[in-house]
C-alpha cells in the first residue's frame, strides 16, 4: 500500500469516519478515500476514538446506546471542519439521526446539530463540497451502481457518484434497473430475518445479473457485502467492489468475497 | 339510550384526554366553525382549469379514455336520435327507464317515437336507463349524478347500459366548482342522499390483475354532451 | 382482531416457498408500482397537494372531538344515528343489535378493512345471519374462508383457475357444463350471483375512505359499484367507519381523493366515488330508509398526542404495501393482521398492543421506500423504529440477541478496546478463511452464511493499518 500523496495544508480539516465494516472487512476502502479526499485538496485525519456510528444499537431499539456512542462520535470529531464517511448509511446516522436522538439533550442537542451539517458521504463530498467533477483513474470494463437506500433517500445522492464513475478513463457506466429498490441488508435485518433478506437480494441479483457489467458497485459496505455474498453463492463471476476503490484508481487487490489467489 | 352517551362521551374524553384539552378552548371551536364555513380550497391542478370550450372536449377525451362512449348532440332532436340508434345498434328493446327529470321530458321524444319511457326506480328487468347529469367535472372526465325522484341513484347501477345526458354549461372543470354548483342549489352544508360521481362504464380487475367491465354497475356508459 | 396463530417466521418462510404467491406478488410489484409512478408524473401539483393534504389531516386531527360532533350533528340532521364505538366489540355489538331492530336475515357488504379489524362478519353469522361480500375480491377471500391479502387488492395472490374451483364448489344450481376459464367469464358469474343477495339484502354495510364533517357525509371510491348497490338497495344504510377517517369540508376530501386514486392504483379517479349523506328524502323513489354510522375508536384516540399520532393520517392507499421489498416478498398473510405492509407494521401494534405482533415492525430493513411514496407523508421507518424502542425496553428480545447487541455497544463505546478485539477477531477469521475470500459456512454466523457466502476480512483492521503508516513515516 503506497503511502499517500502530501496533502495540501490548507485545504478543509477532514476527519475520516473509517465505519465498522470498512475497518473490519475491506481497510482498502478507507485508504482509497484518503487518497481521494487529499487528491481533492483536503487535510484528512483519522481521529482513533471511533469505532461504530451506532445503528446497530439504534436501529435495535437500544436508544441509551445509540445515545452513548454518538455523544463519543460527536466529541471525536468536533475538531473537524467536515467529517467524511465511505458509506451512505453511517453518514445518514450522524446527519439525519443524531440530531433527532439528541434531540432532548440540552448538553449535545446543538452540538449533533453543528456535526450533521458537516457530515457528509464520501461521493458527495468530493462532488458537492470539495467541487469536484472527475477523478484520475482509469479502469477497463463495464459496471454497474447500486444506490443504497441511506444515500437515496435519507441523502438524497444520486449524481455525484455517476458524476465521478462517468470521468473515469475506460469506464462504461450501465445503469441498474430498479436501483432504488433495498438489497435487502438492512444491518441487522440481514440476520434476523435471513430468508426474507435473501429473497430480496434476489431481486436485487437479478436485476444487476441482467446488466450484464463485468462488476457492481456502490457506496456502502454493508450492501456490498449482502450483494458479493449473494453473487459468490451464486458463483456468479461480476466482480463486487466499493466505488471508492474505482474512483482512486485501486482496484488491484481481490474484489469482495474473491478468493485471494485469483487476479 | 344511556349506553350509548356513555360511550360517545368516553370516545370523546379520551380524544380531549389524548390531545391535552383541558378546558374550554374558543379558539379551536373558531377554528372549526371558520373552516366549515369558508370551506378553503386546497391546490387545484392544471387539468382542472380550463376554458368552457375545454371543459368540453376534455369531459369527451378522459370518459372515452375511461371507457366510456361519447357523443356530441348539438340539439335536443339530435340528442333524441342519438339515444334511439344507440338502443338498436346495441340490439336493446326501444325501452327506457327514466325520472322525472324536466329536461329529460322536455326532449322531442316524438322524433323517437318508439321508445316507451317507464318512470321511476329501476328495476333488475331494466336493460337501459337514462339520467342526467347534474354537474360534470372535466378534471378527470367525471358526471355528478345526484338521488331524487328526477334521476333515481337506482338508475345509475341497475342497468346493463346506462345513458347519461349532460348539458354543455353544466361542465365545469374541477371537482371544486361542481361541488360549488351543487351548493347553489341545495343549500350551503346541505347534499341529496347520494350523489355520484361516475367517471366510466363498472369495471373490476381483482381477479389476476385482468380488468373486466361490468362488475356490479352497468357495463356500458354512453355519454351525451348536449351543446 | 384475530391474533397471529402461527409465528410470523414461520408464515413468512411458506410465503416464500409459496411458488403461486410469488408469482402473484409480480403483479404488484411491476403493476401498483408503475401505474402509481405514471399517474405522479402525470400530476405536476403531487407535491403541493401531499403538504396540504398533511395540513388538513394534522389540523382535524388536533380538533378531532370537534370535528366528531361537527359531523354528528349534520347526521342527526339528516335523518340519521351516530353509534360511537370505543372497542371492537362495542361496535360489533353496535351492528347486531341494529340489525336485530331491523330484522335482517340477509346483510350486503362493501368493502371494509375497519369491518375485518373487528371480526364482524363471523359475529353477525354466529347470530345467524347470512352476511354476502359484495366486492369481487372480498368476495372470493369470503368464498375460500380467507382473509384478504392486501387492503386494495384483496386476492391478487390467486389466479383465475383457484377462483373458478370455490365458484364451482359454491354456487349452486348451475350447469356444470358451463364455462369459467376466462375472468371475464368469472365477472359475469360473481355479477349474477350478488345482484341476487343485493336485491333482497335488507342490511347494507358500507365502510368509508372519508367521513366530511361539513355536510355529514361518508365517502367510498370503488370500480365496481358493488358499495354503491350495497348503500342504495337495501333499506338500512349502515356506515362503520374509524374515527381518523374525517375530513372537515368537501374542498379537503377532494384535495385526499386526488391523492388517494392515484397513490393506490394509478387512476386519477376510480370509476365511482359515492358520497352519501342520511337517509332518502322525501319524494326520493330509491335509497334507504335508514341511515347509521357506526364510530370506532379501538385504540385510536390513545394514538393522539404521541409518539404515533401521524400514523392516523392513513388514507389506506397501499402505496407503502406496494413498494415494500418485505411485502414484496412474503405477501399479506404472514403478517398475520388484517393490515398488513409497512401501514400495518406500525398500526397493528397500536392498537392490538406489540404482544404477538413483535415481529411486525421489526421484520423491516427500514428502506424507506414506504415513506417516499406515503401521500400523507408518515413517517413510518421513524414509527417502526420507535416501536422497536418500546419492544427492546420492554426486555422481550431473544437472549442472543440481547447478548449480542450488548457486547457490540459495550466494544464500541470503548474504542481502545474495541480495536484490540477486533484485530484479533480479523486475524482469527482471516486465517479461517485460508485465502478463500469468503465463507460459505460459519459456525456463529449461521444466519447469514445460510443464505448467502460471507465475505472474509482482509488480515488487518484499517485502524492497525493506518496506525502502523503513520508510525512508519515518523
Amino acid at each position: 500500500m503506497s503511502p499517500a500523496p502530501e496533502a495540501a495544508t490548507d485545504g478543509p480539516l477532514v476527519g475520516l469516519f473509517v465505519t465498522c465494516l470498512v475497518d473490519l472487512f475491506r481497510p482498502s476502502v478507507a485508504f482509497a478515500a484518503i487518497k481521494l479526499l487529499e487528491a481533492g485538496g483536503a487535510r484528512v485525519e483519522v481521529p482513533r476514538a471511533q469505532a461504530c456510528c451506532g445503528q446497530p444499537a439504534y436501529n435495535s431499539g437500544d436508544r441509551d446506546d445509540a445515545v452513548a456512542i454518538a455523544r463519543q462520535v460527536i466529541e471525536a470529531f468536533e475538531p473537524f471542519d467536515y467529517v467524511v464517511a465511505p458509506s451512505g448509511s453511517c453518514t445518514g446516522m450522524l446527519k439525519v439521526h443524531y440530531p433527532r436522538l439528541l434531540a432532548d439533550d440540552p448538553r449535545f442537542a446543538e452540538r449533533a446539530k453543528t456535526l450533521a451539517a458537516k457530515s457528509y458521504e464520501l461521493t458527495s463530498f468530493l462532488v458537492d463540497v470539495l467541487g469536484l467533477s472527475e477523478v484520475e483513474a482509469s479502469y477497463e470494463g463495464t459496471v454497474t451502481y447500486h444506490d443504497s437506500c441511506s444515500s437515496l433517500r435519507e441523502l438524497h445522492i444520486r449524481d455525484a457518484p455517476r458524476r465521478l464513475l462517468a470521468s473515469v478513463t475506460g469506464l462504461t457506466l450501465i445503469e441498474l434497473p430498479e436501483s432504488e429498490i433495498c438489497c435487502g441488508f438492512g444491518g441487522t435485518f440481514s440476520v434476523k430475518y435471513p430468508d426474507i433478506s435473501g429473497a430480496i437480494l434476489d431481486v436485487k441479483l437479478n436485476n444487476i445479473l441482467d446488466t450484464e457489467a463485468g462488476a457492481v458497485l456502490a457506496g456502502d459496505l454493508g450492501c456490498l457485502m449482502q450483494i458479493a455474498g449473494g453473487l459468490s453463492r451464486e458463483r456468479a463471476k461480476i466482480e463486487v467492489r466499493h466505488v471508492a476503490e474505482v474512483l482512486a484508481g485501486m482496484t488491484d487487490m481481490p474484489a469482495i468475497a474473491a478468493s485471494l489467489k485469483s487476479r | 339510550m344511556s349506553g350509548s352517551e356513555d360511550a360517545r362521551s368516553m370516545v370523546l374524553t379520551r380524544i380531549r384526554g389524548a390531545l391535552g384539552i383541558t378546558k374550554l378552548d374558543r379558539a379551536r371551536r373558531a377554528a372549526v366553525i371558520r373552516r366549515l364555513e369558508r370551506h378553503p380550497r386546497s391546490t387545484i391542478p392544471a387539468q382542472a382549469l380550463l376554458s368552457s370550450a375545454g371543459c368540453v372536449s376534455q369531459l369527451a377525451e378522459m370518459l372515452t379514455k375511461q371507457a366510456a362512449e361519447v357523443a356530441r348532440v348539438a340539439t335536443p332532436e339530435d340528442a333524441v336520435h342519438a339515444i334511439a340508434s344507440y338502443l338498436s345498434s346495441n340490439n336493446l328493446p326501444p325501452r327506457l327507464r327514466i325520472g322525472a327529470d324536466l329536461s329529460l321530458a322536455a326532449l322531442p321524444w316524438k322524433a323517437a317515437w318508439d321508445i316507451s319511457r317507464v318512470y321511476g326506480r329501476a328495476e333488475p328487468s331494466d336493460k337501459a336507463c337514462l339520467s342526467r347529469a347534474i354537474v360534470a367535472a372535466a378534471e378527470t372526465g367525471t358526471l355528478f349524478l345526484v338521488s331524487g325522484a328526477d334521476n333515481p341513484t337506482t338508475l345509475n347501477f341497475l342497468p346493463e347500459f346506462h345513458m347519461v345526458l349532460v348539458k354543455a354549461s353544466d361542465i365545469v372543470g374541477s371537482y371544486e366548482e361542481a361541488w360549488d354548483r351543487l351548493r347553489k342549489i341545495y343549500g350551503e352544508r346541505t347534499l341529496p342522499r347520494t350523489v355520484n360521481m361516475i367517471s366510466g362504464p363498472s369495471r373490476t380487475a381483482d381477479i389476476e390483475q385482468t380488468i373486466v367491465r361490468g362488475a356490479h354497475g352497468p357495463r356500458r356508459l354512453y355519454v351525451l354532451i348536449q351543446g | 382482531m384475530a391474533e397471529a396463530t402461527i409465528s410470523f417466521k414461520k408464515a413468512a418462510s411458506e410465503a416464500l416457498a409459496d411458488g403461486e404467491l410469488q408469482r402473484a406478488l409480480q403483479n404488484v410489484k411491476t403493476g401498483f408500482v408503475a401505474k402509481r409512478a405514471a399517474a405522479k408524473s402525470r400530476l405536476p401539483e403531487f407535491e403541493a397537494l401531499r403538504a396540504e393534504a398533511r395540513a388538513i389531516k394534522d389540523h382535524t386531527l388536533t380538533h378531532l372531538d370537534l370535528y366528531l360532533e361537527a359531523y354528528e350533528s349534520k347526521i342527526v340532521e339528516s335523518g340519521g344515528k351516530v353509534h360511537f364505538a370505543p372497542t371492537a366489540a362495542d361496535a360489533r355489538d353496535i351492528v347486531l343489535g341494529l340489525c336485530h331492530d331491523y330484522g335482517a336475515k340477509l346483510v350486503a357488504k362493501g368493502k371494509s378493512m375497519v369491518s375485518e379489524e373487528i371480526a364482524l362478519n363471523a359475529h353477525l353469522q354466529a347470530a345467524g345471519i347470512e352476511v354476502v361480500e359484495t366486492d369481487l375480491g372480498e368476495y372470493i377471500v369470503q368464498l375460500k374462508g380467507e382473509a384478504p391479502s392486501h387492503i386494495i387488492a384483496p386476492v391478487i395472490h390467486l389466479n383465475k383457475e383457484t377462483v373458478a374451483a370455490d365458484f364451482r364448489r359454491a354456487h349452486k344450481g348451475r350447469l356444470t357444463s358451463r364455462r369459467l376459464s376466462d375472468v371475464q367469464d368469472l365477472v359475469a358469474e360473481a355479477r349474477s350471483v350478488l345482484r341476487e343477495k343485493f336485491l333482497v339484502a335488507d342490511v347494507g354495510i358500507t365502510g368509508a375512505n372519508l367521513l366530511i364533517a361539513e355536510t355529514g357525509s361518508s365517502v367510498i371510491v370503488t370500480n365496481e359499484g358493488n358499495g354503491d348497490l350495497t348503500s342504495t338497495l337495501p333499506r338500512t344504510h349502515i356506515v362503520i367507519a374509524s374515527i381518523e377517517k374525517i375530513v372537515p369540508t368537501l374542498e379537503d376530501a377532494c384535495t385526499i381523493l386526488r391523492l388517494l386514486c392515484r397513490s393506490a392504483t394509478g387512476q386519477d379517479i376510480t370509476t365511482y366515488t359515492t358520497f352519501t349523506t342520511g337517509l332518502r328524502h322525501e319524494g326520493d323513489p330509491d335509497g334507504p330508509t335508514a341511515y347509521h354510522v357506526v364510530l370506532l375508536d379501538n385504540g385510536r384516540s390513545e394514538m393522539l398526542g404521541g409518539t404515533f399520532q401521524d400514523m392516523l393520517r392513513c388514507i389506506r392507499c397501499g402505496a407503502c404495501l406496494n413498494h415494500c421489498p418485505v411485502y414484496g416478498a412474503i405477501g399479506g398473510h404472514a403478517y398475520g393482521s388484517v393490515y398488513p405492509g409497512p401501514m400495518g407494521a406500525v398500526l397493528t401494534p397500536a392498537l392490538q398492543g406489540l404482544d404477538h405482533v413483535r415481529d411486525l415492525p421489526n421484520a423491516s430493513s427500514l428502506c424507506g421506500r414506504c415513506e417516499e411514496v406515503c401521500p400523507m407523508s408518515i413517517p413510518l421507518p421513524s414509527m417502526l423504529r420507535a416501536w422497536r424502542e418500546r419492544d427492546f425496553t420492554e426486555g422481550k428480545r431473544s437472549r442472543a440477541e440481547r447478548l449480542a447487541l450488548k457486547a457490540w455497544a459495550f466494544a464500541a463505546k470503548r474504542p481502545g478496546l474495541y480495536h484490540a478485539l477486533a484485530a484479533v477477531g480479523v486475524l482469527l477469521l482471516t486465517r479461517l478463511a485460508g485465502g478463500r475470500g469468503r465463507f460459505t459456512r460459519l459456525a456463529f454466523a449461521k444466519p447469514w452464511t445460510r443464505v448467502r457466502d460471507l465475505p472474509a476480512p482482509e488480515g488487518r483492521t484499517f485502524q492497525q493499518l493506518y496506525a502502523k503508516m503513520q508510525k512508519d513515516r515518523k
